[in-house]
């Protein structure tokens, strides 16, 4: 883990807009691999997939697993996990999962700068990897070195957050139809340049979730408190 | 190679106590796959049940309980905080409404559980004066406070979202859930004030009459 250091920011949605106090926490340097996932679930045999309760993760969790055996490289990103199951894993670690405004925050930094959000190859290289289809092959710490030393948050892998739930596009949107469309479009339209976009993308998948989904391109990585001296 | 991997296993184990009890070492030890020796762990609620979640509570009169306690009552949640003063008030006077509408025979099989998204504010002393404030002081209506991260879990389940706007102020979602007796989520009303009737009528349908009369 590396300490990424305190600061605030202006979240794309944020409470009332003004600016988020963020404090100093420990980051996990890549996101969870497959191989540090098997050991989770051979110790703990209730998140294996024959064991998992359909509450805590849809029958896509862990799609590619034949229960305990993985398809693909050890060194890939673990995806096709609920959030669930990636809190539990954090906790068994003695960790936590981000908050959303500690992974946003973390990831405004480019290689040089902790707020790369004004410099157009920082946008142009998240647009460019929001385009790409998947590229499944990938092992993690694969893309760039951050100002903090984190990797993999950009070009990777999409990662669940502690408080993915916080966010309301609108108030109550789900319920389809009329709402759905219009603030889909007039979201993007409203966003200001392309660097509001690329966070607009993060937010509206986010809203997308719920707790016991499994993607093909959504995984995670832990946090932690820095201790008190 | 196996002696070696015991040992980092055993490392492990010793390191996340939190998650890793005896039944662990046993698996790891012979690998088979045991399945109903696994599954015991999990206790005996159903795939979908809420009862799963392994987090605690405490009520408004300051008893500690989970949710599995609930078992075998039908159960109309919703998530509120008591500070709220926009939505909440009417949240709770739906809850209220749907009360009334339950037939008398079969009130005793219904709880109206309400949980706290604000844990930090809503002590159970809290909860308890919003539950007299509101004439709700019978066993039927249930107050909950957990943690923070237990409340962030349970909402999840819920898929109910929520987020501090500012120190006194949440937004969230409006929806009223009823679960069945093996806590499975069973319907979802959402919105404010919206007619009841559906939600009823599902409370109606799960809930047994009372005998006794």
């Amino acid at each position: 883990m590396v300490k990424v250091g305190k600061g605030e920011y202006i979240p794309l949605y944020g409470r009332d807009s003004s600016k988020i106090k963020v404090a100093s926490f420990l980051l996990d340097t890549v996101p969870v691999t497959k191989t540090d996932f098997l050991k989770f679930i051979s110790n703990n045999p209730k998140w294996q997939k024959k064991n998992i309760k359909g509450i805590f993760a849809d029958k896509h969790y862990l799609k590619d697993w034949k229960n305990k055996l993985y398809s693909g490289e050890a060194n890939q990103p673990v995806t096709n996990i609920s959030w669930f199951a990636a809190k539990a894993y954090c906790e068994c670690q003695d960790k936590r999962l981000p908050t959303l405004d500690e992974w946003e925050y973390a990831a405004m930094a480019d290689k040089t700068k902790a707020d790369a959000r004004k410099k157009k190859d920082y946008n142009q290289f998240i647009l460019d990897w929001y385009e790409r289809p998947k590229k499944s092959s990938q092992i993690v710490g694969s893309t760039f070195k951050n100002y903090w030393g984190v990797y993999d948050l950009h070009g990777l892998v999409w990662e669940w957050t502690a408080d993915f739930n916080s966010v309301l596009i609108s108030s109550e949107s789900r319920n389809g139809g009329k709402n759905n469309n219009l603030f889909c479009s007039a979201a993007a339209v409203g966003a200001t340049d392309l660097m509001n976009y690329a966070a607009f993308m993060r937010y509206a998948f986010r809203s997308s979730l719920k707790g016991n989904y499994n993607i093909n391109n959504l995984g995670f990585r832990c946090a932690k408190d820095l201790k008190k001296k | 190679m196996k002696i070696y991997l015991k040992c980092i296993v055993l490392g492990i184990s010793a390191l996340f106590l939190s998650c890793n009890n005896a039944n662990n070492e046993k698996e790891i030890d012979d690998e088979t796959e045991n399945v109903s020796e696994e599954t015991s762990l999990n206790e005996n609620f159903s795939d979908m049940s809420i009862y799963n979640l392994p987090s605690k509570w405490t009520t408004q009169d300051g008893n500690e309980i989970k949710l599995g306690d609930l078992q075998g009552k039908v159960l109309v949640m919703v998530m509120i905080y008591t500070s709220c003063q926009a939505a909440c008030p009417r949240l709770v006077a739906d809850m209220r409404n749907i009360e009334k509408q339950i037939p008398n025979n079969k009130k005793a099989d219904v709880r109206y559980v309400f949980v706290s998204i604000d844990p930090n504010t809503d002590t159970p002393e809290r909860l308890k004066t919003f539950a007299k404030e509101n004439k709700m002081e019978d066993d039927k209506w249930i107050f909950l406070r957990g943690t923070v991260d237990d409340t962030r879990e349970f909402a999840a389940v819920l898929a109910v979202n929520y987020k501090q706007i500012s120190p006194m102020d949440f937004s969230h979602s409006n929806i009223i859930s009823v679960f069945n007796q093996k806590g499975e989520l069973f319907h979802q009303q959402e919105g404010l004030g919206i007619d009841n009737k559906e939600t009823v009528k599902a409370i109606e349908s799960l809930a047994t009459e009372n005998k006794k009369k």
